[in-house]
């Protein structure tokens, strides 16, 4: 259990240097740093279906937020930090950590989980839907209807990328408005 | 224990970076992590102690009561890929801010009006 402990520690380091980092595309790259460090975390706690996709979707995230940091490599901004914005955070995170001590006192401990569904999953999921894995036995059959929305979520969001990125409107097609963004 | 609270460390942070950063990728970078940290905890709590993987085999019979809990996994999986879709979305509308801009500050970007 040491490597987990290892593993989180350098998600938060890469976390820190993410956010204190002047460069942006070295941020980002810290960012693919923590990434990884989930997939490795979820390979070590036996939960090999997310590792793989979290290093699928790691990397295509990191190549999407190259592609919008490159050859646009600005210094941090040069004006102050107001006080709302601090005195905003300082507040919320206040909360977050009363929430987090009332919700310590709740959780079962580390490594007891409380399985009172995934147990009936767990027993009849091979007889009820024929899929030796129980994590796809889930995902396609006792809660297919989440991955249906998950699906139109992301035809959704495919079609908002579509619509932002467009290089030019109907009306400003003579106004030259085929700006460059490279 | 101390999992759990590191993983609500890395959930500050990116929380702290949200509200904090004037930058459009800095803002875009604390939402993954937040993210992230809670896509960790989904795993964490998944885990029992000595369980193996939620898969049978065949040629290895296991008892269903020595695998780690399925459930979070499979909540996750869908969480993960819908992270990517919207951070997508959030770099695309920053790009677009940035050619109608030339800035990913968003302090000029307010200032500038239009």
């Amino acid at each position: 259990m040491l490597a987990i402990y290892i593993v989180l520690m350098l998600m938060i380091i890469g976390a820190v240097i993410a956010i204190e980092i002047k460069s942006l595309l070295s941020s980002v790259i810290a960012v693919g740093a923590v990434g990884m460090g989930l997939s490795l975390i979820a390979l070590i706690l036996n939960a090999p279906d997310v590792a793989i996709t979290q290093l699928v979707v790691e990397i295509i995230s990191v190549i999407i937020l190259i592609r919008a940091t490159i050859k646009k490599d600005l210094p941090e901004s040069t004006t102050e930090q107001r006080v709302m914005s601090g005195v905003a955070a300082l507040v919320f995170l206040a909360a977050l950590v009363l929430v987090g001590i009332a919700v310590f006192k709740e959780i079962p401990p580390f490594g007891q989980p409380i399985m009172r569904v995934a147990g009936e999953y767990l027993a009849n999921g091979v007889q009820e839907t024929g899929a030796t894995n129980i994590v796809a036995s889930i995902l396609l059959d006792y809660r297919g209807y989440d991955t249906l929305g998950e699906a139109t979520v992301l035809f959704t969001a495919v079609l908002g990328v579509l619509t932002v990125v467009r290089r030019q409107g109907k009306k400003s097609e003579k106004s030259g408005g085929g700006s460059d963004h490279e | 224990m101390v999992a759990y609270v590191m993983c609500m460390a890395l959930l500050g942070l990116g929380i702290y970076c949200v509200l904090m950063k004037r930058n459009l990728i800095k803002i875009i970078v604390g939402l993954v992590i937040t993210e992230y940290a809670i896509n960790l905890f989904f795993v964490l709590i998944s885990y029992r102690k000595n369980g193996l993987a939620p898969i049978f085999a065949a040629d290895a019979p296991v008892a269903p009561e020595t695998m780690v809990d399925p459930l979070p996994q499979a909540l996750v999986l869908t969480a993960i890929v819908i992270g990517l879709a919207t951070t997508a979305l959030i770099v695309a509308l920053a790009m677009r801010l940035y050619e109608k801009y030339g800035t990913f500050d968003i302090a000029e970007i307010r200032e500038l009006k239009g």
